[in-house]
């Protein structure tokens, strides 16, 4: 088959992509009678038309970074890893330990340990089914998709019978001491000046950021990272090479798992300042598709983690300044998501077709 | 030799050809595979084509069978004007053939075989009885026997072959294209094919025979054509030419065939291998009890059809199965299992390992050839840029020199190693692993897939190996190859060693014999 240039594999497959994700979209909006064009517009002005409707596609967006940066890892290595759902709140339930743990002097330090804390209780999660997989050969999709489950029942009796302090009504921890609190975008000096009314942004968007470029070092610059990809793309090899399969599943799981659980400190750290039940709220399915649409490269996961946090956004908005309802927004969500993630080889097809024309015409153009 | 051409051409009305391409181009992408191939297989003819890896015979082979469409061109079929968009009008042309992988059903018989896709009505019995009835005047024609309601899987891979052709043949092909038949063969069962095939030629059938052995051609075929980078530069009748001048109009230059090589200087025994046995994943005891020495400065090369314990035998070594035994190296002991057993320990005492399958074992296709070049030996120091990150920058200039002395193009270390041509990718190989100076090479299959410039060049890397005093265990189902490289052959037959042979003394037939299980001088292990 041709081959197509770099550029137009990189940036035009997803940008048809979407045109074709906007188009059906349009369509179905179409057909509930509403006008796709105020949609947009709506969608737009609420999420990035504003300061304060970044403050919010940008949180999203955080999220979405971490659990994409999750499942990238692990498909290097050739796992699929949806459990990114679970580790995600078992992330969430190491950041409200250590929060609640001690009353925390500055948040830098509060940060550091929660940061630790969720990584290390998103590892643990991910580190049965990698064991499993690795000693026993249970499948990891089907054996993350049911720790997704578990880890949702685990949150409700802790948060239910543990964590809930007494006389409390909701399923859900104590508030965080104050020295917990995590600065939002617009607390911060410089940022203040864009952001003037409070964001659910804050500082994990750089942890984000930061964790992006040490996933891209880990991949492309280090042995590990050299074993994984190898791994990942044949086993047979790596075993004629001696890469240790058993090792490289594991430690490929409890980074995959760590990721995820960080995102938790955006969220339950970061915004809600205590442990809720479903905090994660989807983010980690949506790290499948973000990592998808990304091309399991850090740099794409940080793109599509943006656009999945318009979508977010933007939908939200459309719940609340029109009489579209909400439900759009996962209607959008999963046709971005079909075309971007499963589709995208049609698309690629398409294309291939059209280069190839357009190099005949030019070779004939030449004779 | 475009005169015979030409000549074929000025009959074309008299007595048509078989086959006629008229000026078929195919262009996949950028990569011209076919460029306006003209050529004629007279009727009742065994026709060779011959070229190296990607010259496209492959490709011109699946145009007239209808696998793909010709850019431009035309294809007649005993003189017709035919379009073939699919195999079924190949086959409805009188079009057959006869796959390198063969396309059996694999736990039905040989009649449901031959019926699948051919069956006359709703009930199988009618056409079963009709194959039973066809097949046994096959058989009395052509020496095709085989048993018609044997499991294919329980059938040699000689007579599995025949089952093709049966299959073809029932269908009714005039024309029967055999895509190199003998790979899987032994010299016996490659005879035996040859005698068929003469068979069907002396009833009025065309054969086409594709193949890169040079030898397969001077002997069993008519006129052979000669395709070179996409095009075809020469049809010549057989017996007027010579393997020599094939072999320079497949690669366009003066190849030597003969392996220039002097007399070993056997050392020290580097290699000693006692009682190794060895299971695969169903429990199946692949070797069986297989003992062997291999001296500094020798080069000893495993006979054998493959899948007779080979592969196993260079994945025990080289560390990718587990065995039982006992292998020594330089008289210290290897452990076979378990920790110490995997290809990182093999490498670290010294054993070097080019794998039969480069492209599921030997190379990441994915990977550029950097990154290749580092492959099983990611932990080296001089790869190291400090105890986190790799030297990436070392590993490519590296690459760049080692793709400069074993003369890999072209040469650039960021292409992806699938971009390669099979004799650059094997050549990235042979680079990475002999520039480790190991003391025990293992190479299994060094040309297969290779054209033929890249297999005098490896050849000469591993003779130049041997000389510089290291110790190689050579495997491949190239007889031709074993000869020429051993300076010890041993013949390997389901998972045993049938016996040790000196290279001059001895021949292929009495080689084949072995490979087939039929021993000199052993007995119980015939076939």
């Amino acid at each position: 088959m041709d081959r197509l240039p770099r550029w137009a594999d990189v940036v035009l497959v997803p940008l048809i992509s979407l045109l074709f994700a906007a188009i059906i979209s349009a369509l179905v909006l179409l057909a509930i009678g509403q006008s796709p064009v105020e949609a947009f517009k709506v969608m737009a002005t609420g999420a990035v038309g504003s300061a304060y409707g970044w403050g919010y596609t940008l949180y999203y967006a955080t999220s979405f970074i971490f659990t994409g940066l999750a499942v990238t890892v692990a498909f290097h290595a050739g796992l699929f890893n949806i459990g990114g759902e679970g580790q995600a709140q078992l992330g969430g339930l190491g950041v409200a330990l250590v929060c609640l743990s001690l009353p925390w002097p500055h948040w830098t330090l509060a940060l550091l340990a929660a940061t630790a804390g969720a990584a290390l209780f998103g590892a643990a999660w991910a580190a049965i089914p990698a064991y499993l997989q690795a000693k026993r050969g249970s499948h990891i999709v089907i054996t993350t998709i049911m720790f997704n489950y578990i880890a949702a029942a685990l949150l409700v009796y802790l948060l239910v019978d543990v964590l809930r302090p007494a006389g409390q009504m909701d399923p859900a921890s104590a508030r965080f001491p104050v020295g917990a609190k995590l600065p939002a975008l617009n607390d911060i000096p410089g940022f203040d000046l864009i952001f003037t009314k409070p964001v659910p942004a804050n500082v994990t968007l750089f942890v984000a950021l930061g964790m992006a470029v040490v996933v891209w070092a880990i991949l492309w610059r280090t042995r590990l990272g050299y074993q994984m990809r190898a791994f990942g793309k044949s086993e047979a090899a790596a075993k004629y090479a001696g890469i240790n399969p058993v090792r490289i599943t594991i430690i490929a799981m409890l980074l995959s798992g760590a990721l995820a659980g960080m995102m938790s400190i955006n969220n339950v750290m970061g915004e809600a300042e205590r442990l809720l039940q479903n905090s994660s709220e989807g983010a980690g399915f949506i790290g499948i598709a973000v990592a998808l649409m990304g091309r399991n490269h850090p740099i794409g996961v940080v793109l599509a983690a943006l656009l999945f946090g318009f979508l977010y956004q933007g939908g939200a908005e459309l719940g609340l300044w029109t009489s579209i309802p909400i439900e759009m927004r996962i209607v959008v969500q999963g046709l971005v998501i079909l075309f971007t993630g499963a589709l995208d080889v049609m698309v690629r097809m398409i294309l291939q077709r059209i280069f190839g024309l357009f190099r005949s015409f030019k070779a004939a153009g030449v004779a | 030799m475009d005169a015979l051409a030409k000549n074929m051409g000025r009959r074309a009305t008299a007595a048509p050809f078989s086959i006629e391409l008229k000026g078929i181009s195919k262009a996949f992408g950028p990569v011209q595979a076919n460029k306006d191939i003209n050529f004629a297989v007279p009727k009742g003819t065994i026709h060779g084509i011959i070229g190296e890896n990607g010259a496209g015979k492959s490709t011109l082979m699946s145009i007239l069978y209808g696998f793909y469409k010709a850019d431009s061109g035309q294809i007649f079929v005993n003189g017709q004007l035919t379009t073939i968009p699919d195999s079924q009008s190949a086959i409805r042309a009188g079009i057959g053939m006869v796959f390198q992988h063969f396309k059996l059903v694999q736990n039905f018989t040989v009649l449901e075989n031959i019926i699948l896709g051919a069956e006359d009505g709703a009930l199988l019995n009618t056409s079963l009885s009709k194959a039973r009835r066809v097949l046994r005047e096959l058989a009395q024609e052509y020496e095709l026997d085989v048993d018609p309601d044997a499991l294919v899987e329980d059938l040699s891979v000689g007579h599995q072959q025949r089952v093709e052709i049966l299959k073809a043949l029932y269908r009714q092909a005039d024309i029967l294209i055999l895509d190199e038949p003998t790979g899987v063969l032994t010299p016996d069962e490659a005879d035996h094919l040859f005698r068929i095939l003469k068979g069907l030629k002396d009833q009025g059938k065309t054969v086409i025979l594709i193949t890169h052995k040079l030898r397969e051609i001077m002997e069993a075929t008519d006129n052979v054509s000669v395709m070179r980078r996409g095009t075809m530069v020469a049809t010549v009748k057989t017996a007027e030419t010579s393997p020599e001048a094939l072999a320079e109009l497949m690669v366009g230059r003066k190849v030597l065939l003969e392996v220039d090589k002097g007399t070993p200087n056997p050392g020290k025994v580097v290699l000693s291998v006692e009682n190794l046995r060895v299971r695969d994943e169903h429990g199946v005891e692949r070797l069986k009890g297989i003992s062997l020495e291999i001296r500094a400065g020798e080069i000893l090369g495993i006979a054998g059809v493959a899948g007779n314990g080979q592969s196993e035998l260079l994945a025990a070594l080289g560390g990718m199965m587990w065995a039982t035994g006992r292998v020594t190296l330089n008289g210290a002991e290897l452990p076979l299992s378990g920790a110490g057993s995997d290809g990182q320990s093999r490498r670290a005492a010294g054993i070097a390992h080019v794998p039969e399958d480069r492209h599921h074992h030997g190379l990441i296709l994915d990977f550029s050839a950097w990154e290749n070049m580092a492959f099983g030996y990611h932990n080296a120091p001089q790869y190291q840029k400090n105890a986190l990150f790799m030297d990436n920058d070392a590993l490519i200039a590296d690459t760049e020199h080692k793709m400069a002395e074993y003369d890999v193009r072209p040469p650039i270390p960021s292409l992806a190693a699938k971009s390669f041509s099979g004799g650059n990718q094997q050549k990235i190989v042979v680079a990475r692993e002999m520039e480790r100076n190991p003391d025990l090479l293992l190479i299994g299959q060094p040309t297969r897939g290779v054209d033929i410039g890249a297999i005098e060049f490896i050849h000469k890397q591993i003779i130049a190996l041997r000389d510089a005093g290291k110790a190689i265990l050579l495997v491949s189902v190239e007889l031709d190859e074993i000869m020429s490289l051993s300076d010890r052959i041993a013949v390997m037959f389901d998972g045993q060693i049938m016996g040790l042979r000196d290279p001059a003394t001895t021949n292929e037939r009495e080689l084949g014999l072995l490979m087939a299980g039929v021993a000199g001088s052993s007995s119980g292990a015939a076939a």
